[in-house]
C-alpha cells in the first residue's frame, strides 16, 4: 500500500513539471500587465492585441494554409506512395524503398533544413512561401506513407482478388475495395501532416527567406527579444488547436482500431504513432 | 501481373518523384557543399579545418557531452514515470496525458522558460522568499540542460512505456516466488527486459538534443553550442555553407554511430 503511494505521488509529481510550464504561459496571457512575473489582474487585452495585429494574423493565416495545402498534398503523394510500396513484391526492392522512405522521419531538422536550401538555392528558387510549402510537402509525406502501409498490410489480399473475380477493373478495386479500407490511415496521416506543419520550426527557419514567416519562426524571432505577451495569448490559442486535433486524431484511431485488435495492443500502437512526428 | 504492376507504378511516379529530388538529392548535394570553399572550388580544407583546429573537436565533444547528459536525465526521470503508468488500470488516460505536451509547439514551450527562469521571473521570485535570489538561471548551462530534458520526456517515456507493458507478468511473478526482493526484481529482471525501450528512448533524445539550435539560442544564450547551432551558425549567420556541411556530415555519422550502438539486436516479431 505504501509502496502504491509512493508510486502515485511520483506520477503526480512528474505530471506537475510537464504541465506547469505550459500552463503558466497561459495563465499570463490573461495577465493585465505586461510581464510573465507578476499578475497584477485579469484582462483580455493581450488577445486583443493579437487579433489587432496585422502582421501576426496574416502570419498565422500563412502558417493554416501552408499546413493545409502541404498536407493535403503530401497525403495524395504518399497514398499512392504507400500502395506502390504495398504492391512491390521484390523484398529488396520494397527494403530500399522503405529505408528511404525512413531517413526524412530520422535525420535531424537542421539536416533537413540546410540540405533544402542548398536544393531550393542550386534549382534558383526564390525563398518564400513556394519553398516553405515545398519543403513541408516533402517531410511529410513519409508520415503519411507510414500511417497508411500498415492499414494496407493489415487488409486481407483475398479482398482484392474477390473484386477482381467478380469482374471489377483496377480503377474499381482502388476506389472500392483498398481506399476505402485505408481510409482511416488516410486521414490519420492527414491530420498528422498538419501539425507537423504546424510545429515545424527548424526545417521552416532554414528555407523561409526574408519576406515570408509562419508562426513558429515569428516566435522565435519575438522570443529573441524578450517577453511579449500576445505570444501567451497566441500560445494559449494554440493549446486549444492541439487539443482538439489530438482529440480528432484520437477519436479517428480508436474507432478504426476497436474491431482488430486487443485493448493492449492498441495503446501501445497508437502512442507509437502519435510521437512519430519529432 | 504484368499490366497491373505497371498501372502501380504508374501511381508511384510522384512519389518516386519526390524520394529522387527530397531525400537523395538533397543529402548528396550536401556531401558535395561539404567539399567546396566560400568561393565553390573543390577543396578538402574544410574537413582539414575541423579535424586540426581544437574548436570544432572541443565543440563536437561538448555538444555530445551535453546531449548525454540530457539523456541520462531524461532517463532518470522517465524511467520510474514509465514504470508507474504501466501498473496503472486506466492507463490509456494517462498516456494521452503524457503524449498531449508533445504536440505543443516546441518554441512556446521555450519561451515560457524564458519567463520563469528570467532575472525577475517566477523562479526567482521564489527564491528571493528562500533568500537566496536573485540568480542568474537564464543563459546558462544548467538552464539549456533543464529546458532540453524537459522537451524530451515524453519521447523517454513512451518507449519505456511500450517495452514494460510488453513484458510477460508471469517473468516477474516467477522472481518474486523465487524470492527475490522488489529491487532484486527490478534489477534483474525488469530492467534488462525492457532495455529494448530504453535503447529506443536514447535513440528518441539523444540524436534531436545534438541539434536543438533554438534552445542554445533562447535558454542557453549562446554559451552552449551544440553541433545544431554550429550549423545553423554557418548556414544563416556566417553563410560559409561547406562548413556548416561538414558539420551537418559529422552530425549524420553521429546519429548512424548512435543508432548502431542502441540497434534492437534481436529480431523484432512484428515487423513494423
Amino acid at each position: 500500500m505504501k509502496k502504491h503511494y509512493l508510486g502515485t505521488s511520483y506520477l503526480v509529481f512528474v505530471f506537475i513539471l510537464m504541465y506547469a510550464p505550459i500552463f503558466y504561459m497561459i495563465f499570463f496571457a490573461f495577465n493585465r500587465g505586461n510581464y510573465m512575473t507578476s499578475f497584477t489582474g485579469f484582462s483580455l487585452r493581450h488577445f486583443g492585441n493579437m487579433f489587432s495585429d496585422r502582421r501576426l494574423m496574416s502570419i498565422l493565416l500563412n502558417t493554416f494554409i501552408i499546413a493545409f495545402l502541404s498536407s493535403l498534398l503530401a497525403t495524395l503523394i504518399g497514398t499512392f506512395g504507400a500502395l506502390g510500396i504495398y504492391q512491390t513484391k521484390q523484398k529488396g526492392i520494397k527494403n530500399i524503398l522503405l529505408s528511404l522512405n525512413n531517413i526524412l522521419l530520422v535525420s535531424p531538422d537542421v539536416i533537413i533544413g540546410a540540405s533544402f536550401l542548398i536544393l531550393f538555392t542550386m534549382f534558383g528558387l526564390t525563398l518564400g512561401f513556394g519553398s516553405v510549402l515545398l519543403a513541408h510537402i516533402a517531410f511529410s509525406i513519409p508520415i503519411v506513407v507510414l500511417m497508411v502501409l500498415p492499414r494496407l498490410n493489415e487488409m486481407n489480399s483475398a479482398l482484392i482478388s474477390a473484386a477482381q473475380d467478380l469482374g471489377a477493373n483496377w480503377r474499381q478495386v482502388l476506389s472500392r475495395v483498398i481506399l476505402p479500407y485505408a481510409w482511416p490511415g488516410i486521414l490519420a496521416g492527414f491530420f498528422m501532416a498538419i501539425t507537423y506543419s504546424l510545429d515545424d520550426f527548424a526545417v521552416t527557419f532554414f528555407v523561409t527567406g526574408n519576406g515570408f514567416s509562419t508562426l513558429s519562426v515569428e516566435i522565435y524571432a519575438r522570443a529573441r527579444h524578450g517577453i511579449d505577451l500576445s505570444i501567451n495569448a497566441l500560445s494559449a490559442l494554440m493549446f486549444m488547436v492541439s487539443l482538439i486535433l489530438v482529440m480528432i486524431y484520437y477519436y479517428i484511431m480508436t474507432r478504426s482500431k476497436k474491431s482488430t485488435q486487443t485493448k493492449r495492443d492498441k495503446m501501445i500502437v497508437e502512442s507509437k504513432e502519435m510521437v512519430v512526428r519529432r | 501481373m504484368t499490366s497491373k504492376n505497371k498501372r502501380t507504378m504508374g501511381y508511384m511516379v510522384p512519389y518516386v518523384f519526390w524520394l529522387v529530388l527530397f531525400v537523395i538529392l538533397p543529402l548528396v548535394l550536401m556531401v558535395f557543399q561539404s567539399f567546396q570553399n566560400l568561393y565553390h572550388q573543390p577543396t578538402m580544407s574544410n574537413y582539414v579545418d575541423f579535424f586540426k583546429s581544437g574548436t570544432y573537436l572541443r565543440m563536437t565533444l561538448n555538444s555530445i557531452f551535453y546531449a548525454a547528459i540530457v539523456t541520462l536525465m531524461t532517463l532518470l526521470i522517465s524511467y520510474p514515470m514509465a514504470y508507474v503508468l504501466s501498473r496503472l488500470k486506466n492507463s490509456q488516460f494517462w498516456l494521452l496525458l503524457v503524449i498531449l505536451p508533445t504536440w505543443v509547439n516546441l518554441l512556446l514551450k521555450a519561451y515560457a522558460f524564458i519567463g520563469l527562469l528570467s532575472k525577475e521571473g517566477s523562479v526567482n521570485q521564489f527564491l528571493g522568499f528562500m533568500g537566496i535570489a536573485p540568480q542568474q538561471l537564464l543563459f546558462t548551462d544548467t538552464s539549456f540542460i533543464l529546458v532540453a530534458a524537459y522537451i524530451e520526456i515524453p519521447f523517454m517515456i513512451l518507449p519505456i512505456y511500450n517495452s514494460l507493458v510488453e513484458l510477460d507478468p508471469s517473468l516477474t511473478n516467477a522472481a518474486k516466488d523465487l524470492g527475490a526482493s522488489a529491487w532484486q526484481t527490478l534489477r534483474q529482471v525488469i530492467f534488462p527486459l525492457t532495455i529494448g525501450g530504453v535503447k529506443s528512448g536514447v535513440q528518441a533524445v539523444f540524436i534531436p538534443t545534438l541539434s536543438l539550435f533554438m534552445i542554445t539560442r533562447l535558454i542557453g544564450g549562446n554559451r552552449v553550442i551544440t553541433l545544431g547551432t554550429a550549423i545553423e551558425e554557418h548556414f544563416m549567420v556566417t553563410q560559409n555553407w561547406g562548413m556548416g556541411s561538414t558539420i551537418g556530415i559529422v552530425l549524420v555519422v553521429a546519429m548512424a554511430i548512435t543508432m548502431y550502438l542502441t540497434r534492437d539486436r534481436k529480431q523484432k516479431k512484428r515487423g513494423e
